[in-house]
């Protein structure tokens, strides 16, 4: 195991006229091992966004030290390391800077000095694999919230990242579409070694990682396997988190008298405790 | 305000290399004080039918009523202004409707821009901030300097701050944290019974349009292609998978038990409540065979 990423203490307050600003990320440390598979779950305003923004070297934390690639974050080293990145906003509007889909992907590549001929293909496959390759000539900010979301991710992917940062990528995709782009990434990492850090409030997407970081109030307050994070559902609902649907069912039935003995994450699981225990007898 | 679109076509950048059909044929009618959820693929044409209900756009084809107003392509912007007063929309993205420089002013200007004095859409707006869930100092931040999260919550008070009897929502809990989530749907939920307002839902969770929508509406490619209640349009798996659409999940669940069973456990279960007492029940009688 190789370390990719690290925090160190760090914190973050936003410059504003407040009088007493409060801190947007407080005493944050953790560490990603080279092709983990991260998501990064907390309420609203906890902090999540401004953490990707502290990774991509956007901004700089106050306290604290981030590492990334093994290299301390900082002036000198941000463009080579965010050329190593791919990261997908939460308002992919807030992304786009080409006239034209084909473009806005390949702008990052031309910045990186990927040579024309490698990068015709790769602009044209990642668009392909989110379904976006009929789209070429379209105004990136004239699509639909799905199209402009999946766009972004054709942006980030073209990039052929070592480590891939989703801000709620997918929040505004079809279920289908969402299921699509999640093994898209998924191929990545098994093929690629490719490490992401997903952020997002959907729980079944959670069930994908390895790990898990639960953000509260600026903090982390938990991490571990889904499991182990749902393994807290009292704790999870008292910070504005939740459960995924077979936990949720699971206690449901329980509540009315259904004798079920473990715990189950997924549909499937359920069902099948559900088959062994009342009819395989 | 009764709806009804009677064959609404529409095209972006007509007369230009750019022109894009979003819009075909759509027909369908939506009852004053009745819950309508628009579900469709991605580009399936759901915002851009939206944004019709308020004149934002105009139908290239066809007609848009709202109440007794046809909006056609030669409606003029003034005739629109009693049904802006009514109509709220909800924009799928919370920064293209957020501009003021404060989040109170944010949601105050809907208010007083249709008549009402600044104190009262003040009381209004520090009201709507608390039900919204956000942070009480909230409201002299500017709105851009907020979470998604955050910004989705100014976005939805300021539109119910003007009380319009139509309420239109594009994918309302798109960066809302579970509990935001819940709480939202179940808030716009009571205002649809306690104020009888006609209420449009463009949703990608199945499971909301399940649990919340009185009818449904299916958009395919720019087409309106299959509407009724949550049950006759969820018992129709076969034809929503050739729309690319799939199943609530309490709906998914209760077809992998029935197959265990190998026959019915009773109506559709639209909410997780009503899955898990059928499932239960289901099993009880099992059980005791
Ligand atoms: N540009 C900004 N200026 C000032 N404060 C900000 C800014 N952006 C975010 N904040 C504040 O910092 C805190 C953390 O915000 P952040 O965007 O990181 O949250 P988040 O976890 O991504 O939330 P969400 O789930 O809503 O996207 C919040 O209290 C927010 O109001
Ligand atoms: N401003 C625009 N200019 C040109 N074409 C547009 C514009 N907005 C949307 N379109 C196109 O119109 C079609 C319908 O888009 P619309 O936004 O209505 O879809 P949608 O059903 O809301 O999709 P989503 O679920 O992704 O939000 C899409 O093919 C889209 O590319
Ligand atoms: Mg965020
Ligand atoms: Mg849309």
């Amino acid at each position: 195991m190789k370390e990719i990423l690290s925090l160190d203490h760090v914190s973050y307050t936003y410059e504003t006229e407040d009088e007493k600003p409060h801190k947007a990320i407080d005493d944050v440390s953790f560490t990603v091992q080279d092709g983990e598979w991260i998501a990064i779950v907390g309420h609203n305003g906890s902090g999540k966004s401004t953490l990707a923004k502290l990774m991509m070297g956007l901004m700089y934390p106050n306290e604290g030290k981030i590492r990334v690639f093994l290299e301390e974050l900082n002036d000198e080293t941000v463009w080579e390391i965010r050329s190593r990145m791919g990261i997908v906003f939460q308002n992919p509007d807030n992304q786009f800077v080409g006239s034209t889909v084909q473009d806005d992907v390949a702008f990052s590549l031309e910045n990186n000095g990927v040579p024309f001929e490698k990068m015709v293909p790769r602009v044209l496959d990642s668009l392909a694999q989110v379904q976006m390759e009929e789209f070429l000539d379209h105004e990136p900010h004239h699509l639909s919230g799905g199209q402009k979301q999946r766009v972004a991710i054709a942006g980030a992917l073209a990039m052929e990242p070592q480590m891939l940062i989703l801000d709620e990528a997918t929040s505004m995709l079809d279920p289908q579409g969402r299921d699509e782009v999640i093994r898209v990434v998924d191929d990545l990492k098994r093929a690629k070694g490719l490490t992401v850090l997903s952020i997002t409030h959907d729980l079944e997407e959670v069930l994908l990682a390895d790990r898990v970081i639960v953000m509260n109030e600026g903090k982390v307050m938990m991490t571990g396997k889904p499991e182990e994070i749902f393994a807290h559902g009292d704790v999870l609902e008292s910070i504005g988190l939740d459960l995924p649907f077979a936990s949720r069912l699971s206690r449901e039935l329980r509540k009315h008298g259904v004798n079920i003995q473990g715990e189950h994450m997924t549909e499937k699981e359920l069902v099948n405790e559900l088959w062994t225990s009342h009819f395989n007898k | 305000m009764d709806i009804s679109f009677q064959q609404v076509g529409y095209s972006y950048a007509v007369g230009t290399p750019f022109e894009k059909r979003a819009l075909y044929d759509v027909n369908g009618s939506i009852a004053s004080g009745s819950y309508t959820a628009i579900i469709g693929h991605t580009g399936s044409g759901k915002s851009t039918l939206l944004l019709h209900l308020n004149g934002l756009l105009k139908p290239t084809d066809g007609v848009v009523r709202v109440g007794d107003v046809n909006i056609t392509s030669h409606t003029k912007s003034k005739e629109l202004k009693t049904i802006r007063k009514q109509v709220g929309i909800v924009f799928q993205f919370p920064e293209h409707q957020l501009f003021e420089e404060t989040v109170e002013k944010d949601i105050m200007f809907g208010p007083m821009n249709f008549g009402v004095p600044a104190e009262e859409a003040r009381t209004r707006a520090h009201e709507l901030i608390k039900l919204l869930g956000l942070p009480e100092d909230v409201a002299k931040k500017s709105p851009f300097d907020l979470s998604g999260g955050q910004m989705r919550r100014v976005a939805i008070a300021g539109v119910l701050a003007f009380q319009p009897s139509i309420l239109i929502l594009d994918e309302p809990t798109a960066g809302l944290d579970p509990r935001g989530r819940k709480e939202i749907m179940e808030l716009f939920y009571t205002l649809h019974k306690e104020q009888n307002l006609t209420t449009i839902l463009v949703t990608h969770s199945m499971e909301d349009a399940a649990q919340y929508a009185d009818n449904i509406l299916v958009m395919h490619e720019g087409r309106s292609v299959l509407s009724g209640t949550p049950e006759e349009v969820f018992s129709n798996a076969d034809k929503l998978s050739e729309y690319r659409l799939g199943l609530p999940r309490t709906v998914a669940f209760q077809r992998d038990i029935e197959k265990l069973f190998g026959k019915s456990i009773g109506r559709l279960a639209l909410t997780e409540d009503q899955l898990a007492i059928a499932v239960s029940q289901a099993l009880k009688e099992e059980g005791e065979r």
